[in-house]
Parts: C-alpha cells; sequence; structure tokens
C-alpha cells in the first residue's frame, strides 16, 4: 500500500502518523510543525525573554539532544544565546560515554559546552562512591535521590558559571505525567502543589528553569530525533532504575495504550491541582550553609553530603535532617571554588 | 482468609471453630473476650460484635464529623445492589429508631433523616435481554421490600425523557452554619420527645410525614413522564445505539456515570430530596481519584471524590462510605447477610486493557497487594485537594459550567502554553515562518462564549455547526469522552436542548455586551432560568 500524501504540504509522501492525532505526515513538515510547537510554547508561555542566556542541561540522551537542537533552530528567531551544560556525575563506564556523545554535540553544532564534575563540586564525591557509600545501609536504591539532587544543583552551579540567566531541561510530556502519578501514589501534596507548571520563575536568588518540551510527547521526541538524524546516547544508568517510577512509567505506557491523549492528561490535571492552603510549601528560604534555595535549614544537597559525610547516607528526601555544625563554608562556595580552579586549570 | 472459622454454608455459632493456627488463641482486641473472627488490619482481630460496632461508628461517624444532614432531611440513597451501596442501606436500615434490629436505643445516636433509595436500572446500557432484565428486577424489588424505605425505580431509558432543566445548577439558600445545625437538631429531639409519649411506634412514621407508605414506583404527580411499567422498546433501542456507538470503552463508563447521576438527580429534585448518599467505599475512591487524574479531570477531583459534592447547588452528593475499605465492606456484608443483587456493569469480563478504569483499578489493587499502604496513600492526597479553583487558574464559582459534569470550566485559552493550549493550537498545519511573536494576553476563556474568533477545537474541523456547539460547552476531561462518540446527535434531546440554548444565550450576551456597563469584579452572567 502506498504511503498517503502529507496532510500539511500535500507534495511529499507521508513518511509517519503523528501519536496523538493521527495525522499522516512527511518528515521535514513534522520537524517543522514540532519545532512550531516549542516555540508557540516557549513564546506564549514566556519562558525565555530575548536577549537571555540560555544554559541547556546536557546529558547526551534524546530529550536533551533534541531541545539543544530545536532551540538552536530557533535561536535566531528567539534571540537567545545558547550554552550547553554538562554533567559528570562520575560513574564509570556510563558517564564517560555520555559524555563523548555531548562532546560530539556541540562540535557538530558550534555551541559552547562546559562540563561540572561531581567529584570537583562536591568535596570528591562521585556517584560510584556515594553508591559504594549506601550500598550497605540498605538504600542501595537511594542513588537516584542522591543523584537527582546533586546533578540539580551541579546544573545551577555550571549555569551561573557559564553566565546564563535561564536554564532549560529536557523534560517531556511522558516524564510530567509519570513524575504526577508517582506524586499522587506516594501522597506528596508539596510537590503536586509546587509542580504543574512549566518551570519556576527563578525565586530566592535561583535561576529560573524551564522545560520546553513538556507537551512534546516521548514519541515525538524520538521521531524528532529520528528523522533529524541526531546523535544520541541511549543507554540506562548502569544504577538500579527508580523502582517506584518504574511503578509509574509502566502505568503510563498502558494508559497510553488505552487512550492516546493520557499523558497530556495527566499533563492537564497536573496544572489544575488545587490543594488546600495548609500543604502548599512554605516560601523557600536560603541554606544556612551554602546560601542556596531550601526550604529548611539546610538545603537538600548540603543535607544529603553532610550525612554522606558522617558515613549515615541515611537521609532520604522527605526524612527529617539533623542539624550539622561546623563547616559554614557550604557546598555552594567550595563549589564555585573548585569548578573556577577547573575552569582555570583548562 | 482472614475470617476464621469461614465457611460457606451458613456459620450459626455452632462449636468454638477449628481454630488453632498460630496466634489464633487470642482474643479480641476490643472488647478482649470475645473469639476473634475477622483480622482487619495486620494483627487487629474483632470478635463479631465489635466488629460491628467499629463499622457502624465509622458510618455514623463520617455523617457526624461533617454536620450535612440535618435531623428530619430527605436524603435518597443511591443503591446499585453492588456491595458497598447495599451496605450503605443497611447501616441506615440498622441504626433506624424502632427498628427491631436498631443499634442504639438511645435516641440521640439514631440517623434523624428520612431515607428513600433509588435504583437505576442499566440493563440496556450493559447489553442485558429483557428477560435478564426483568429477572434482575424482580430481585431488585425483594430486596427493596425487606428495606422498606420508600423507593423510586427507574430505568436508564428515561434520560430520553429528562428536561433540559436538570443541567442547571440551582442556587441554595446559604448553607447551614455550626449554629443551625445544632439549634435544628435540639428541636428535632424537643419534637421528638413529644411523639414519643404520644407513641413509641408511631412516632417515626408521623416524623417522616406523608411518605410513610413505600410506593410500589414513583407516582409523583412531578414525577417523570413515563413514571411505571417498563421503559418504551423505543427509547431502550436509543440507548443501545447511543451506546453502541461509543468508541472506546472509557468512554462509554463516563458517559454512563453522567447519564446516571443526571437521572439521579432528577429524581431527588422531583421527589424533594436534598441530599443523595452514594456508597463509594475508600478502595473505590482511591481508584476514581487515579481514574479522574489520568482522565484530565485533575481540577474536579475534590468534587467527584470529596465527601460532599454540591455542585448541583440544591441537591448535595454526600459519601459516607469513604472510610471504609472494600475488605471491610465485604467481612460485613458476608457476616451479616447484607443481601446484594449482582448485575453485570459495562465493563464485566472486559479485559484489564480495555479501558482506563479497568487499568487503574488493576493497577491499584495490585499495588495495594505489594504495598498495604496505597490506597490509604491515594486516598490521603485526595482529602489534601480543595475545590476553590488553584491560584492563577480563571473560573470562579459564577463561570460557565461544563454541559455534562456541571462543574466550572476548567478550559484555558486556545494557544496558551498548556496541555490544553498544546492540543489546540492549529500550529501544527503552519509553516513556522509564518509564527510570529504573538504575546499571548490571558483572556477569559473563550469558548464559554461562544463563537470568538480563535475559538477553542476550531482545529477539529467546523464542519458540524451544533457537535461544535456541544463540544464548547464542555470542560476538558468532557471532551476527552465526547471525542470518542461519532455523532452527538445520539445523546438525549435534554442534553442537546440545553446546549442549544446556552449557546444561543452566549449569542444574545455578546450581542448586548458592549452595551452593559461593568460596576463590580462579578462577571455579567446569562439568567439562570
Amino acid at each position: 500500500m502506498p504511503a498517503p500524501t502529507c496532510a500539511s504540504c500535500h507534495a511529499a509522501r507521508a513518511a509517519l502518523r503523528r501519536p496523538r492525532s493521527g495525522q499522516a505526515l512527511c518528515g521535514p513538515c513534522f520537524c517543522a510543525a514540532f519545532e512550531a510547537e516549542v516555540l508557540h510554547t516557549v513564546v506564549a508561555g514566556r519562558l525565555l525573554p530575548p536577549g537571555a542566556v540560555v544554559a541547556v542541561g546536557a546529558s547526551g540522551g534524546k530529550d536533551s539532544t533534541v531541545l539543544a537542537h530545536v532551540l538552536r533552530e530557533l535561536a535566531p528567531r528567539l534571540d537567545v544565546a545558547l550554552r550547553l551544560v554538562a554533567v559528570d556525575e562520575g560513574i564509570g563506564g556510563y558517564r564517560d560515554e555520555a559524555l563523548a556523545a555531548v562532546r560530539r554535540q556541540a562540535a557538530r553544532w558550534e555551541l559552547p559546552l562546559t562540563v561540572v564534575a561531581y567529584e570537583d563540586l562536591f568535596r570528591g564525591w562521585t556517584m560510584d562512591a556515594v553508591a559504594r557509600s549506601t550500598a550497605g545501609t540498605g538504600r542501595g536504591r537511594s542513588c537516584c535521590t542522591f543523584c537527582g539532587v546533586l546533578r540539580r544543583r551541579a546544573l545551577e552551579e555550571g549555569a551561573r558559571l557559564v553566565g546564563a540567566t535561564h536554564i532549560v531541561t529536557g523534560h517531556n510530556a511522558d516524564d510530567m505525567a509519570e513524575t504526577v502519578l508517582m506524586n499522587f501514589l506516594r501522597g506528596d501534596a508539596a510537590r503536586l502543589a509546587r509542580g504543574g507548571g512549566l518551570g519556576s520563575r527563578g525565586e530566592g536568588g535561583a535561576l529560573p528553569r524551564c522545560r520546553p518540551l513538556q507537551f512534546a510527547s516521548q514519541k515525538e521526541v524520538v521521531l524528532y530525533a529520528h528523522f533529524r538524524r541526531l546523535d544520541y546516547f541511549s543507554e540506562e544508568c548502569v544504577y538500579a532504575p527508580e523502582a517506584f517510577r518504574g511503578h509509574a512509567r509502566d502505568l503510563l505506557k498502558r494508559l497510553e495504550a488505552v487512550r492516546p491523549t493520557a499523558a497530556l492528561d495527566l499533563v492537564h490535571s497536573a496544572e489544575r491541582l488545587a490543594l488546600a492552603p495548609a500543604v502548599r510549601p512554605p516560601r523557600p528560604g536560603a541554606c544556612s550553609r551554602c546560601g542556596a534555595l531550601a526550604s529548611r535549614a539546610l538545603c537538600q544537597a548540603c543535607a544529603l553530603l553532610d550525612g554522606l559525610a558522617r558515613g549515615r547516607p541515611r537521609l532520604a528526601i522527605g526524612e527529617r535532617e539533623h542539624r550539622g555544625g561546623g563547616d559554614a563554608e557550604g557546598t555552594r562556595g567550595r563549589a564555585r571554588a573548585a569548578v573556577e580552579a577547573a575552569a582555570a586549570a583548562l | 482468609m482472614c475470617q476464621v472459622g469461614e465457611d460457606y454454608v451458613e456459620p450459626p455459632p455452632r462449636e468454638p471453630p477449628p481454630v488453632p493456627r498460630p496466634g489464633c488463641g487470642q482474643k479480641c482486641v476490643k472488647c478482649k473476650q470475645g473469639d476473634p473472627v475477622v483480622v482487619i488490619r495486620a494483627g487487629d482481630a474483632f470478635c463479631r460484635d465489635c466488629f460491628k460496632a467499629f463499622y457502624v461508628h465509622k458510618f455514623r461517624a463520617m455523617l457526624g464529623k461533617n454536620r450535612l444532614i440535618f435531623p428530619g432531611e430527605k436524603v435518597l440513597l443511591a443503591w446499585s445492589g453492588g456491595p458497598s451501596s447495599s451496605s450503605m442501606v443497611w447501616q441506615v436500615l440498622e441504626v433506624r429508631p424502632h427498628h427491631p434490629q436498631g443499634l442504639s436505643q438511645d435516641s440521640a445516636k439514631r440517623l434523624r433523616f428520612v431515607p428513600g433509595v433509588v435504583y437505576v436500572d442499566e440493563g440496556a446500557a450493559c447489553g442485558q435481554s429483557p428477560e435478564d432484565r426483568a429477572k434482575t428486577l424482580a430481585e431488585v424489588k425483594q430486596v427493596l421490600h425487606v428495606v422498606n424505605f420508600p423507593w423510586h425505580l427507574v430505568a436508564l431509558e428515561e434520560v430520553f425523557s429528562l428536561p433540559p432543566s436538570v443541567l442547571r445548577c440551582c442556587p441554595q439558600e446559604p448553607a447551614g452554619t455550626e449554629g443551625a445545625y445544632k439549634s435544628a437538631v435540639d428541636s428535632f429531639l424537643q419534637q421528638y420527645h413529644v411523639l414519643g409519649a404520644e407513641g413509641a411506634e408511631d412516632s417515626c412514621g408521623r416524623a417522616r410525614g406523608e411518605e410513610e407508605r413505600p410506593w410500589p414506583q414513583s407516582q409523583d404527580p412531578h414525577s417523570l413522564p413515563s413514571p411505571a411499567g417498563p421503559p418504551s422498546a423505543a427509547q431502550t433501542e436509543a440507548l443501545c445505539r447511543l451506546f453502541e456507538s461509543v468508541r472506546t470503552l472509557t468512554a462509554k463508563e463516563e458517559l454512563l456515570q453522567t447519564l446516571r447521576s443526571h437521572l439521579i438527580l432528577h429524581v431527588a429534585r422531583a421527589h424533594g430530596y436534598s441530599k443523595v448518599m452514594t456508597g463509594d467505599s475508600c478502595t473505590r475512591l482511591a481508584i476514581k481519584l487515579m481514574t479522574n487524574l489520568a482522565l484530565g479531570r485533575g481540577a474536579f477531583l475534590a468534587w467527584d471524590t470529596g465527601f460532599s459534592d454540591e455542585r448541583h447547588g440544591d441537591v448535595v452528593v454526600v459519601r459516607p462510605m469513604r472510610d471504609h475499605t472494600l475488605k471491610e465492606v465485604a467481612f460485613y456484608n458476608r457476616l451479616f447477610a447484607v443481601p446484594l443483587v449482582f448485575t453485570p456493569a459495562v465493563d464485566t469480563k472486559a479485559p484489564e486493557k480495555a479501558s482506563v478504569h479497568r487499568l487503574m483499578e488493576a493497577f491499584i489493587l495490585r499495588l495495594q497487594a505489594q504495598f498495604p499502604s496505597t490506597v490509604s496513600t491515594v486516598y490521603r492526597t485526595g482529602e489534601k485537594l480543595v475545590k476553590a479553583p488553584r491560584d492563577g487558574c480563571g473560573g470562579g464559582p459564577s463561570g460557565p459550567r461544563c454541559l455534562l459534569c456541571l462543574c466550572t470550566l476548567d478550559i484555558d485559552t486556545a494557544d496558551s502554553a498548556t496541555a490544553f493550549g498544546a492540543q489546540t493550537s492549529s500550529l501544527s498545519q503552519m509553516p513556522p515562518s509564518t509564527l510570529q511573536a504573538e504575546a499571548g494576553t490571558p483572556t477569559a476563556p473563550c469558548c464559554a462564549v461562544g463563537e470568538g474568533p480563535g475559538c477553542c477545537w476550531k482545529a477539529r474541523g467546523r464542519t458540524d455547526d451544533a457537535q461544535a456547539q456541544v463540544t464548547q460547552q464542555l470542560c476538558y476531561g468532557c471532551r476527552g469522552n465526547m471525542s470518542d462518540l461519532p455523532s452527538l446527535d445520539r445523546l438525549p434531546p435534554y442534553i442537546l436542548a440545553e446546549a442549544q440554548l446556552r449557546s444561543q444565550r452566549a449569542g444574545v450576551m455578546q450581542e448586548i455586551q458592549e452595551y452593559l456597563i461593568e460596576d463590580s469584579s462579578d462577571e455579567a452572567e446569562g439568567p439562570q432560568s
């Protein structure tokens, strides 16, 4: 059976069906439409003002690769400057290859790349070291908790280092939908109250963050990467995949099979969830150690590192931290010094 | 397996159960005397009497805590024949004054409202044969005779003769305050004692007023045009055709729920009930929360699953079974021989991946088996939700309402940076060069006004104006469901009539809009009647 003609240009043969609408399009029309939609999200959501210096969190994976590529296409129209920031978590055998992919991308697109390493930022802690430390405590699965918190901090530091005014990450609609399901299943009302938007506006001195791909489904991201022939790294992290997210991911896959719009329906729900005022998180303050944004006395990164340093890495998200003493310098100051030293050495 | 001495014949207390499983030497955790028969939570073994007290207390506590049902108020119990709603009817029966099995002789502890039961026969939507339906109805009537409350038996076909006014929210007089509730209780008790002196046997009958006699069928002057007897064949056929035309089981379940709730609402209004009680259990509500979340009803979760649901204004839906788990319900029904009526539902025997509802149910129950706190966690998360719209999302209580679910519309402006905007924008057809930086100024939801330029779902095709007219009046979730209907023409006439009326009104409003002087911050709204 010959392929139908493209529903947009009515000239070329269609090469794909859009997962959500079922519309048959040719490759170039699909890519143009995808880019237009991201542009629309950025413009209508007023995510990136003209003149912004945007740090793209690049992991080498499909989402960040597509995001960087789309934004590079749109950069002249949006009038923004792009910087790639990659984080080296220090995971042997896995991260090296991913970083190699990021380096190839940066060279191909001629974008400036900065790599920040956990080892330099966090007193020598690499993820491998964290994993060894947590392995014996029965919290072997909490690797992702540590890594997530630390990566967030590392990205922030990297973005400041390159003089960025905004941070963008490649989270897509499926990621957001999984997060909503997960937060609901574990009763995380504070996160439900905070989430739902396209990012944070940058309160308390933190850089504004946003997710321009939030309305693009994972399938479309992969399709875009396929038609633009993007080179990305697609291996799963060597540390155990987050068990709970696995449940949510599995559920979302099945939901999408029943109803193709499920992911966006969940995103819509998340935008509209109204939580009681009592469970809304208090206005964040500053970490008493490093001055970063924190909802408690210590920011999550400092609290986790504190636990690791004491050899008691029991602290996970949501557990109460013990008031740490000493070390007034904190992660942020230390991190900045380390990054600057690294930059000077290059 | 949690019930000691479980047996599949009538379990009379013939002999001590053939226990000695380890740990079964223990006594009931409550009274420390009785032999335990059921373990509800890990380690908590209850004897029969204590379990009953625990169960009934939960029900009464839920009502007492919320203080929503006033003494002497008429309450319609929505009964489907299933475990939870049957158990609910039984609770009400057991704690009625002067019931032979009345739990408490203390008048202060009795339920003081006036109950009635409604049963909706959904056989046509579920593909039951006329013979099966007749059989089910006979069983239903048998139970209703045992319960002996005033009852209303309606067939789902009657949605074809509903008036459009069902879809209007009737504003309610200001809700009773704490003080009002207390004084109402006091005056009721006084009246009760006076009556009690006259004759205890009759007192409850008089308190109930003129509706003491159970009706054979609803025979009220304001009743539906076709009150008694089976529905006409033409209506049955129309209903079957409507349900057969729905493309997905998900949309079918949602449609059935919508029509059923409209019908129950109509029965309640026609007979002067100001409250409707549904039997949603804690387990069911947790499943419903997750299902509705996935269907894009995030804005309405508190309405759909909260204790009380005031969206209709004059008739409030109440969910008093929301603290009972399905497991407790099942044990109670079994231990106390609560009569049930089994009827196949639309999703009976459907595979797990047939609908969002089935999928979510299977997922939650499976997760619950692995992590026993799943249901309660989801349920408690749901309790933290509020009915007011989220900050920054428009649509106050006076905003336009969804035609089907009657909730305040949760529709963003077309082409906004939201999940809704992403699906409605017609960008995908345009080449990117035509896109300029359009500063999206937030305006009122355009679909509410009718046909503004660039109105939502334009992209979906203006081929059918009537279709678009209906769609524009729906919330996000209902739009998703209705898009699974090939044609909205098969919907019952009251929905289409109300849709037309609303859009006419919106058109008129638009014409006179420029002459209106806005004074308050309140949005000018179309007249309610």
